[in-house]
């Protein structure tokens, strides 16, 4: 990012760039310190500052078998929405970029569910696929009791997944079509030229070629399923029945603020953020490595 | 199209059918719903089409949720986000870019790293933060003995305390502190040629003229994509909301409301006034993406890499 032309000042870009950098002091690097301080201290009940506690609140969540099944859960429900939504996007991306007759129609309704707050589209699903309600419930007038999101656990992670899935077909269809477009037009004329037909060179060509954006979706979507299931837990089953739709940003939420056990949920809040910065960790790694076109 | 294979075209209008069902369906039955009456909305399996009772269904969950404020008050947000990311934004990436100062690298990394940990992984201590935003130099303060001075010489107890719960400011400010706009002007900035910050300066303009008169009115198109995005972003806005408000009544944003209008366990299952509700909600941002799609789509993408 060097710059021949540059202005020389020792105040103004201060005054420019200090507003930005006291939010950013306050409301991130000072809670996630704090975040740090909590997991590894725990607050006395009856006041009287906190004791040191070492990696106890850590031990004590990993003991917890419950702990474990949140974060299995939130690895599956990740791996399946990420892989659905992506799956969708990518089909319709590479069908929409032939640019057909018509296709613009289509591709502007495709980017509609990125404009959609999860808890709204959370609602829309819950009554979509209610077992009391007509739609996806009509089936349990065929076959009594076969879908029943209020007791069945599989059902209600079915249900949420699905939800997020559809939440991320707009965004990722963005990104997908995108990469599709900046293919070069020649090396598909030359695969047509060699013979390929349009569906061979869709696998063969166009996939192998927006490898990197593919790699880059997969990792913003897992990061995105770990933290922004809140809204769709929240508003479609309340991380039941009995748990089982319980993921680790549920059970920080309801540690924290339910439980009030704030080194509990911030110990929770640590492993997630690992989580998340390993997450992006290996994605400039492997761009860093990979991400060569020509 | 390169060849014409009228098989291989047949496929792609009809994937792309299926592809918008998939897509529309979900917001099909919620203006359907919402337009039944509560016996239509019950009946098993339900009618996909729509009746005659959208009006009065919408006016219900108005009143219900008591969306009237709810809606000012997203729209306070959602603009406040919005006004306050693109100026801090442009003004912070003005300073890492145009700017020869020491510690440049440094502040480009302190906000480029916020961009890592979305601010449901640190809700925790954020909340603590939002109850005191003042906390962090009182600490430094108390640290380095300056609260101590004064008192010892003024005789005046520093106490600082600034508290964000049920404000607009608290609803506001943390949405405002992540990297997304910065990064997204700092690339718009790169591309920038320096002939042009050159020859603004032999023309005598100071930086604070070539920020107002060239790369503002020059960064139009990021700033309508960045508006899309953060105006999106910060409506649909859920668990920061709902911690930082405990005065509903007053401070609530509509998304909040969506849960209130659920039908609860035993009572009458109007959904459709729980579709209206829904309606109402989701169609401020769903206008915004589609008119503003041509420019917020070059936008979401040029934000990454």
């Amino acid at each position: 990012m060097e710059r021949r032309a540059v202005y020389r000042n020792k105040v103004l870009p201060w005054l420019l760039i200090g507003p930005q950098l006291l939010l950013v002091l306050v409301f991130f690097y000072w809670p996630t310190s704090q975040a740090l301080y909590w997991a590894f201290t725990l607050e006395q009940p009856w006041g009287g500052g906190n004791l040191w506690a070492g990696l106890d609140n850590f031990l004590y969540i990993f003991r917890d078998d419950r702990y474990w099944g949140t974060v299995l859960r939130s690895a599956f429900y990740a791996l399946a929405a990420t892989g659905l939504s992506m799956l969708v996007a990518l089909t319709l991306a590479s069908f929409v970029d032939r640019a057909l007759k018509g296709t613009k129609l289509f591709q502007s309704v495709f980017i509609w569910p990125y404009a959609i707050a999860a808890p709204a589209a959370g609602v829309a699903f819950r009554f979509i696929f209610s077992p009391e309600a007509g739609l996806v419930g009509a089936v349990n007038d065929i076959w009594p009791g076969i879908w029943d999101p209020a007791t069945n656990g599989m059902h209600a992670l079915a249900m949420v997944i699905v939800c997020h899935a559809w939440l991320g077909i707009g965004y990722n269809f963005v990104f997908f079509l995108a990469a599709l477009q900046m293919i070069p037009r020649s090396i598909n004329e030359a695969g047509a030229m060699d013979g390929a037909r349009p569906f061979r060179r869709m696998l063969d060509l166009q996939l192998p070629l927006i490898a990197p954006t593919a790699f880059f979706l997969l990792i913003m979507n897992i990061i995105s399923s770990f933290t922004d299931s809140f809204g769709l837990i929240d508003t479609m089953t309340e991380g039941g029945p009995i748990g089982q739709t319980e993921v680790m940003v549920y059970k920080i939420y309801v540690d924290g603020f339910k439980g009030l056990d704030y080194s509990g949920a911030a110990a929770q809040s640590i492993v997630l953020m690992l989580l998340v910065i390993g997450l992006t960790f290996v994605q400039f790694k492997w761009v860093e490595r990979r991400v060569h076109y020509n | 199209m390169i060849e014409r294979s009228p098989f291989f075209d047949a496929l792609t209008y009809a994937v792309m059918i299926i592809g918008l069902i998939l897509v529309v369906i979900p917001f099909w039955v919620v203006i359907v719903a919402a337009s039944q009456s509560l016996q239509e909305v019950s009946r098993v399996p339900i009618s996909l089409l729509p009746s005659d009772q959208l009006w009065a269904n919408l006016s219900e969950a108005w009143a219900r949720a008591d969306l009237g404020p709810k809606m000012l008050n997203s729209f306070i947000v959602a603009i406040g986000v919005t006004i306050g990311k693109i100026t801090l934004a442009a003004m912070s990436a003005f300073a890492i870019v145009f700017f020869n100062f020491k510690a440049r690298m440094i502040c480009f990394w302190l906000i480029f790293i916020t961009l890592m940990l979305p601010l449901e992984v640190r809700i925790v201590p954020t909340y603590a933060i939002a109850a005191n935003a003042l906390l962090p130099f009182q600490v430094i303060l108390d640290t380095f003995g300056i609260s101590w001075l004064v008192q010892a010489v003024s005789g005046i107890q520093v106490s600082l305390n600034w508290n964000l719960l049920n404000s607009y400011t608290g609803l506001i400010l943390p949405l405002v502190a992540t990297a997304t706009g910065t990064f997204l002007y700092r690339q718009f900035f790169m591309t920038i040629p320096d002939e042009l910050a050159e020859a603004s300066k032999m023309d005598g303009a100071s930086a604070m003229e070539f920020f107002r008169d060239v790369l503002i009115p020059l960064s139009r198109t990021n700033m309508l994509a960045l508006a899309t995005i953060m105006f999106v972003g910060s409506w649909n806005q859920y668990l920061w909301p709902l911690l930082i408000t405990t005065d509903r009544a007053n401070f609530g944003t509509v998304v909040m409301q969506l849960k209130a209008l659920i039908p609860a366990q035993n009572g009458t299952p109007d959904w459709n006034v729980t579709m209206a509700g829904a309606l109402i909600i989701m169609l401020p941002p769903l206008l915004v993406v589609a008119f503003m799609q041509r420019w917020f789509v070059r936008g979401l993408i040029s934000r990454d890499k």
